[in-house]
């Protein structure tokens, strides 16, 4: 029956999980993890899914031990967050160059040092380019939805995929979340049909075994075309998506934009408070809009920059940075993409690319108002009139 | 393998290839120190078969019948267990000697 349940974001992604019923799970939950795979532990120890769950020792040893047993042919996820991303780090790149469709929610939250468990991009961020496809979701609805297609998405592509939710803003918030039947989620992911499991000892393979400057190249193209593929199965499995359930979402989400002068660029849950902030100019008059980037991994370069070439002037927020003196991750990949894809000639792109900004919010879980965005958007607006020259970078809420 | 390489698309996804590979891939000639087996000295106890790292020593009808040089990294570990006295039945040799 299909249920609307009054659930945190964490408890929305372990009720997805265990629709999902995956046949292992193998997780450590170190702080700071969230609650998700503790969720999950009870409905396994209640006898609600079938899963086998394997309690490890470390985030790196429940990242290979869901490498392994989905190279022996389960369908295996994990769950984690912030440190414990980071001490998967080498496992990740094992993961996605073995194409093992592994599902794993990730909670957004800031890295050490200092010590700080609140919301933050810099954990996945750091994944970036890992091979992993990147989902990041705008609220408890868009997880539990993300990750029953992550499901499809990552055994149709053969890489694996993290579904992101931002730490406690989503994670631990309560929110309305409409949720399916059990036998409907079962309907929709199918049967788990593993391309080449090494528990087939009729066909008996060798997995991870060593490629030296002879063959990894061409092993590494090969991942590569992998990744170049999965944006039409994204979409494919969405449309799928949308005819079982009503509902879906795309590589990214256009809010306000057909006539938009100017733009904001937003990954996660302040896109929810970005949309207030244009709402409230919109009622002003201003012709301000706002592009959720939800699809991170693979960057929907192209369809991007289509969205964003014609504005005056944009505004990416990033809820990390890249430490790099240059500017942060999604700002840097959004601003490449508007120099490399492009409508109009050669002769005359001179000058027709939109100014682009980039403002740092929100790190270690800083909040983000309403005030601010519109304040971006002033910017921008001074911006787009000559009336203010851009500064690159620029920083939201931080004390001088 | 021949000698012309494959090209990416002719690959088999996430490198994965048919069992039993490193049978192929011969790594005898990091070797340093060879193993050289005495039959005559050999009580057929197999502890150098059990021990062995590179499942080099090699078994016929149940019985050592040599040793695998083309797989053998010469660990030594085969000799230091050999329990045969005061001379082993495995002994190793600097591979600058025999050559
Ligand atoms: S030297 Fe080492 S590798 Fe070689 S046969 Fe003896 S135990 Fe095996
Ligand atoms: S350990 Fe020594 S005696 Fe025993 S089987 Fe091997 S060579 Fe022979």
């Amino acid at each position: 029956m299909r249920k609307k349940l009054a659930i945190t974001g964490n408890e929305a992604v372990a009720y997805a999980m265990k629709q999902i019923n995956p046949d292992v799970v193998a997780a450590y939950p170190i702080t700071p993890a969230t609650e998700i795979v503790q969720i999950f532990s009870q409905y396994v120890a209640d006898g609600e899914v079938n899963t086998e769950f394997v309690a490890v020792e470390s985030e790196h040893s429940a990242m290979s031990a869901t490498i392994g047993a989905s190279a022996a042919g389960s369908r295996a996820m994990t769950a984690t967050s912030s440190q414990g991303l980071a001490l998967m780090f080498e496992m990740l790149y094992i993961a996605s160059a073995l194409r093992l469709p592994i599902v794993m929610p990730e909670v957004n939250r800031s890295l050490s040092a200092p010590i700080n468990i609140h919301a933050d991009h810099s954990d996945t961020m750091g994944a970036r380019d890992c091979g992993w496809l990147q989902i990041y979701c705008e609220n408890s609805q868009e997880a539990y939805d993300s990750l029953i297609q992550a499901v499809r998405i990552a055994e149709e592509s053969l890489l694996p995929i993290m579904v992101t939710i931002d730490g406690f803003i989503i994670s631990h918030a309560m929110e309305a979340v409409d949720t399916f039947d059990n036998k409907e989620v079962q309907n929709f992911i199918g049967k788990y049909k593993p391309a080449h499991p090494l528990l087939d000892i009729k066909h008996p393979i060798t997995i991870g075994a060593i490629d030296f400057n002879d063959y990894y190249f061409e092993h590494k193209r090969s991942q590569i075309e992998a990744m170049n593929n999965v944006e039409p199965v994204i979409l494919k499995i969405n449309e799928e998506f949308k005819k079982s359930f009503g509902r879906g979402y795309g590589l990214f989400e256009e809010y306000m934009m057909q006539d938009a002068e100017t733009a904001i660029v937003v990954i996660g849950s302040t896109a929810g408070t970005a949309k207030v902030a244009v709402d409230n100019l919109r009622k002003q008059g201003k012709k301000v809009g706002l592009l959720r980037l939800r699809v991170f991994r693979p960057f929907p370069a192209e369809k991007l920059s289509k969205a964003l070439s014609h504005l005056k002037a944009v505004a990416v927020l990033d809820r990390s940075t890249g430490m790099n003196a240059y500017a942060g991750p999604v700002c840097t990949e959004v601003a490449s993409s508007l120099y490399t894809h492009s409508d109009l000639p050669a002769s005359q792109q001179a000058g027709k690319k939109p100014k682009i900004l980039n403002y740092i919010y929100g790190l270690g879980g800083r909040d983000i108002f309403v005030e601010d965005i519109q304040k971006v958007y002033v910017d921008l607006e001074n911006v787009a009139k000559g009336e203010k020259t851009e500064k690159l970078i620029n920083y939201i809420g931080v004390r001088e | 393998m021949s000698d012309e390489k494959k090209g990416w698309k002719e690959l088999p996804i996430g490198a994965i290839l048919e069992a039993g590979t490193a049978k192929n891939y011969k790594t005898g000639d990091w070797r340093h120190i060879r193993p050289i087996w005495n039959k005559e000295k050999c009580i057929q106890c197999l502890r150098c078969w059990i021990y062995c790292p590179d499942s080099s020593i090699i078994i016929k009808d149940g019985k050592v019948d040599g040793i695998d040089l083309d797989h053998c990294k010469g660990c030594g570990i085969c000799a230091a267990e050999c329990p045969v006295k005061p001379v082993k039945a495995i002994t190793m040799v600097s591979e600058k000697e025999i050559k």
